[in-house]
């Protein structure tokens, strides 16, 4: 059984002097544990499929099933995390950590002290009464990661969560969020533009084309990549073999818009 | 060789230097004080000015002492300080909850944008007469002018600080299954904050500004009484009094004002 179903999902965005085509007939399926990337080239609507799944907007047609129950803004299932860490500037990190907690009514002594271990785990122990303008970027962005698994999310959107980050921040934080969801066996959905990114996080890429947003290709990475961490993947011989790969398809994308 | 650096050598001097920088800008503020005062009192003793006019600092004072041991000052204060209190609360509180309203419903917003352009761009105090009419000649009509004159200014200037809080914060809200109401208590209203802070500053002016007018219109008490009061009988030692004490109260109030923003902005 699918843990996520992605059926026949168009979406339009309308203003007053045109309507634009974001997204054309897209159906993908995702399992319960996996890891998948969605890439492809800026304005192909990856954010707003992701959008879609997180049922922010309402697709114009189709339908998207999570965990055998259509989805609406109320369901507390899935996770999501933007391109900026978007922490409350006015809120302790404690305070942060906690919103989603908040906001569901589930904020309790057990809940508390689990996301406190989880940030713990993360390596930032002592930081809880601090403010977020006291962190650094990749700190932040980890501070981002405990607020979105305290609510115990079963899905993950991820949306670029790195991109604002410098490399070797960004290397780290690809190895910890990998970890940490596969330990909690997440399923995990990433939007980015970077392939290397997406090659050593997931099991699946989809490669998306624009203008209309549709689904190009699906890449699988083998399984002897998938083995490995994310840092031993970017060393490996076949991830450069897939990365040239998406490379020359994305390129071939690109030079038809 | 190397030089070396001696730190709290160098850092002694720092302070040093910001210290006496903070003793000069003190020294001539204290100077421009005394000279405006002394010179005040000069011109008007060697009859530069006209005494009956521009009065003289000492004639203020003395009939300050006067009017202090007959109590017949504190009256006057307490009830335009109040009206002013009054109006500055009414017109802060009520435009953040009109820009709360149309942050919430996207639909009035459209509805009432041109008329708030209306009103704020029409002088508030022309309304006097009517107000006067409308609400009897007390000090509700006085009060109504105070929240008149900043409730317009303060929907307008939260109402667009509302809408401009990064998205992002809602979305991230949002994904956590968040009502309407609690991104705006999360994300809207406390991102606001440095903004309301702002208009306080500027509505304790305005306020001012409204009280004393509504008070020249129709009075028998308060600050802005004794100016027109002054003004009719030539007396305008009492009108210059008056307006000291105005800028004495309103002073307070601004600083009362940047109490409350170093609260609320401790952690901005």
């Amino acid at each position: 059984m699918n843990f996520l179903t992605i059926q026949d999902v168009s979406h339009v965005y309308f203003s007053k002097q045109t309507s634009t085509t974001a997204l054309h007939d897209i159906s993908l399926t995702v399992n319960e544990g996996e890891f998948i990337s969605i890439i492809g080239p800026s304005g192909c609507g990856k954010t707003t499929l992701l959008s879609i799944i997180a049922g922010l907007i309402k697709p114009t047609v189709g339908t998207v099933i999570l965990d055998n129950e259509p989805i609406h803004m109320k369901n507390k299932k899935t996770g999501y995390m933007l391109q900026q860490d978007y922490l409350f500037p006015w809120k302790t990190i404690e305070e942060n950590i906690f919103l989603g907690l908040k906001l569901t009514n589930q904020l309790t002594n057990k809940t508390k002290i689990k996301t406190l271990s989880l940030l713990k785990k993360i390596g930032l122990s002592n930081v809880k009464d601090q403010y977020p303008s006291q962190l650094s970027g990749g700190m932040r962005q980890r501070v981002a990661l405990v607020r979105t698994l305290a609510t115990d999310p079963k899905l993950l959107l991820l949306d670029e969560p790195f991109s604002a980050l410098d490399y070797q921040t960004k290397l780290t934080l690809e190895e910890l969020v990998y970890l940490t969801l596969k330990q909690f066996h997440k399923t995990a959905v990433l939007v980015t533009h970077d392939i290397g990114e997406a090659i050593a996080m997931s099991d699946r890429i989809y490669l998306l084309s624009k203008g209309p947003g549709k689904v190009a290709q699906v890449f699988t990475v083998p399984k002897e990549l998938r083995q490995l961490s994310p840092l031993e993947i970017r060393n490996s011989e076949q991830y450069n073999e897939l990365f040239t790969i998406i490379w020359k398809e994305l390129e071939s994308l690109e030079g038809k818009n | 060789m190397k030089e070396k650096i001696n730190v709290p050598l160098l850092h002694q001097q720092y302070r040093n230097q910001l210290r006496k920088e903070k003793r000069w800008v003190l020294f001539f503020q204290i100077l421009i004080f005394l000279a405006f005062f002394l010179f005040w009192q000069v011109a008007s003793h060697f009859k530069w000015i006209d005494p009956l006019i521009f009065s003289s600092p000492i004639t203020i004072w003395n009939l300050f002492l006067d009017k202090v041991s007959d109590g017949s000052l504190f009256p006057h204060i307490w009830t335009t300080v109040f009206e002013t209190f009054l109006g500055f609360i009414i017109g802060t509180l009520g435009g953040t909850i009109f820009a709360a309203i149309l942050w919430w419903s996207n639909t009035l917003s459209k509805i009432f944008g041109p008329y708030l352009v209306i009103l704020n761009a029409m002088p508030k105090v022309a309304l006097g007469p009517i107000l006067i009419v409308a609400l009897g000649p007390n000090m509700t009509s006085i009060v109504a002018m105070g929240v008149l004159v900043t409730i317009i200014i303060t929907t307008i200037v939260i109402y667009s600080s509302f809408r401009e809080v990064d998205p992002n914060y809602v979305k991230v809200l949002q994904s956590f299954g968040a009502t309407k109401f609690q991104c705006f208590k999360e994300a809207i209203l406390p991102s606001s904050f440095p903004t309301i802070i702002s208009t306080l500053k500027v509505n304790v002016g305005l306020s001012w500004v409204g009280v004393i007018v509504g008070e020249y219109l129709v009075s028998k008490q308060g600050l802005g009484y004794l100016i027109i009061y002054g003004f009719q009988v030539f007396n305008f030692t009492l009108v210059l009094l008056s307006l000291l004490v105005i800028a004495v109260f309103a002073t307070i109030m601004y600083k009362l004002v940047e109490v409350i923003e170093q609260k609320l902005l401790k952690n901005g």
